[in-house]
């Protein structure tokens, strides 16, 4: 039982990981219906930045600003450079743009900071703690902690605020939106600095955890099923999301592995996306369509 | 003495060399309801869209509160007091009622971006102040029984009214309304003229509307301009247009 409790608690705390970055994408997605695929090298960059700072022999919470400031720099930059001229395009057009951002936004951090493996050490210590029957890594509990604490807070901003308001405006009707004197380039740059804020906490705890690499941009895809599951549009979908992805992966290792010649959490996360996609599209907790006829 | 808000010169339009607009020029007066008429394709929504910055008039001159604009944009338009409501309402169809309403408050936020975010200083004062003025309008709309309503699963009417709610919030000092009373019967668009006719006395507001149906616009509007392939063909009282045989041809038809 024990056992089952320990693999049960490590995948839902690896969930929380994949939750992180999935949330990146939910922000860009509520308020402008994009799919924002910069979003996994928005991760690298933030990781490779930081870890650049550190490596230089700055101060940890000094790192961290510089690359914050970073990040709202190429945010403002993306509005100015890439979706102001694209505003009222279709979406699928801004989709493309984002695809091509990623590859701008990777060959310029390898470019300036080079390729190679880096070891990102942020100060968590990985040791396992008991609680009760099970052990838990400290790390992972610290990761949870994290994410808690940001979804709690993007979550007050987006329904509490009359910028999340906003927000919400311009991703039903843009046009509209500009109609009635809502700022739609402010508030791009500031989605995209909050999910570059995102992208900086999960860079960081996924480069602690297995290096800061270019392997990091591939967490787009564990995001994926992530964001099928617990829907595109809503901040606690991606964290139940994630849990579920991160729970049956590594439940369907143990439990199926051996059954099925292991390698199980590979491919388990994009089956179960594709049962939601059958039986409930908008996901858990996505918007429905709502058409009168 | 006349007092005109809004002058235009000239104004005319194009799409691929057909001419929406064409060399049209009028006045509206402050505090009067407009109201636009023609058959469809006459160019009335084309002028809407370029009163508050969607289209860019080819040539001519729009002359609004003494400023003259050679091209404004929506969000110009918003923020110097151009209110609209859409022919097809483009409410935010997943937002509640009141969250509609305030959206349109927008531009009269003072607060900055750090104040918002943590709700501390001006913004307590002015998120109370913003509620407020929300659930007025709501209240003058008749709309209070709807206030949490999700807008898209309202009837077309009472979208019409919340369409209406988001734009006269703001206060504008000119509000243009695209088919207001479109598909609403007998009953309904009464009650709509009668709310535009109350917002025009309770806030002062000049309205420009476009609207089809005649019965309406001779009990609603002070004046009237009629346009036919862009042109203007009448201008003056609803009394006087009524009579204008150059109207009756073209768009009020002749007795046979």
């Amino acid at each position: 039982m024990s056992f089952f409790l320990e693999t049960l608690a490590g995948g839902l705390l690896a969930g929380v990981m994949y939750a992180l970055v999935a949330i990146g994408f939910v922000l860009v997605y509520k308020a402008s219906g994009v799919f924002n695929f910069a979003q996994g090298a928005m991760v690298l960059c933030a990781a490779l930045t930081f870890v650049t700072l550190r490596e230089r022999g700055i101060d940890l919470w000094l790192s961290g600003l510089i690359t914050l400031a970073i990040l709202v720099a190429l945010a403002v930059a993306v509005e100015r450079v890439v979706l102001r001229p694209l505003a009222n395009r279709p979406q699928i057009t801004l989709f493309m743009a984002t695809l091509g951002l990623s590859y701008v936004i990777e060959g310029t951090s390898q470019l300036l900071m080079g390729a190679s493996v880096h070891e990102l050490d942020l100060g968590i210590p990985d040791t396992p703690i008991e609680l009760g029957p099970i052990q838990l890594s400290q790390f992972d509990l610290a990761a949870a902690a994290t994410a808690g604490a940001l979804v709690i807070a993007l979550s007050l901003f987006f329904d509490r605020t009359r910028i999340g308001l906003s927000l919400r405006a311009v991703a039903d009707d843009p046009g509209a939106a500009l109609s009635i004197g809502i700022r739609l380039q402010t508030l791009w740059a500031v989605v995209w600095a909050v999910a570059g804020f995102v992208a900086l906490v999960a860079g960081l705890l996924w480069g602690a955890r297995q290096g800061v690499q270019f392997s990091l941009t591939f967490v787009v895809l564990k995001a994926l099923p992530v964001l099928i599951i617990g829907g595109f549009t809503s901040i606690a979908g991606a964290v139940v999301g994630g849990l579920i992805v991160g729970a049956s992966d590594s439940l369907a290792e143990i439990y199926l592995g051996p059954l099925l010649g292991g390698s199980v959490s590979t491919w388990f996360a994009y089956v179960l996306a594709v049962a939601f996609l059958l039986a409930r599209p908008a996901g858990l907790f996505g918007e429905r369509a709502i058409e009168r006829v | 003495m006349p007092d005109p808000i809004l002058e235009l010169t000239d104004v005319s339009l194009a799409f691929k060399g057909i001419k929406a607009i064409n060399a049209l020029s009028f006045t509206v007066e402050r505090g009067e309801i407009c109201a636009l008429i023609g058959p469809n394709g006459a160019g009335k929504s084309s002028l809407l869209n370029i009163l508050n910055g969607v289209y860019r008039a080819d040539s001519g001159e729009v002359v609004f509160e003494g400023e003259r604009f050679a091209r404004i944009r929506p969000l110009q338009a918003a923020r110097r007091g151009i209110g609209r409501t859409f022919q097809h309402a483009a409410l935010f169809g997943k937002l509640s009622v009141l969250d509609n309403v305030l959206a349109g408050l927008t531009r009269h936020s003072r607060t900055t971006l750090a104040e918002h975010a943590f709700g501390v200083f001006r913004d307590r004062a002015e998120t109370a102040e913003f509620r407020d003025r929300a659930e007025a309008i709501l209240a003058f709309l008749d709309l209070s029984a709807h206030r949490d309503a999700i807008v898209a699963t309202l009837s077309y009417g009472v979208q019409k009214r919340v369409d209406l709610a988001r734009a006269l919030v703001g206060r504008p000092t000119l509000l243009l309304l695209d088919e207001p009373m479109a598909g609403m019967n007998q009953d309904e668009k009464r009650a709509m003229s009668g709310f535009i006719a109350q917002a025009r006395a309770e806030f002062g507001t000049t309205i420009v509307l476009i609207e089809h149906d005649i019965g309406v616009i001779m009990d609603l509007s002070d004046h009237v301009v009629v346009l036919d392939y862009g042109r203007k063909v009448g201008d003056g009282t609803p009394a006087a247009i009524r009579t204008d045989p150059a109207v009756i041809a073209a768009y009020l038809g002749t007795p046979h």
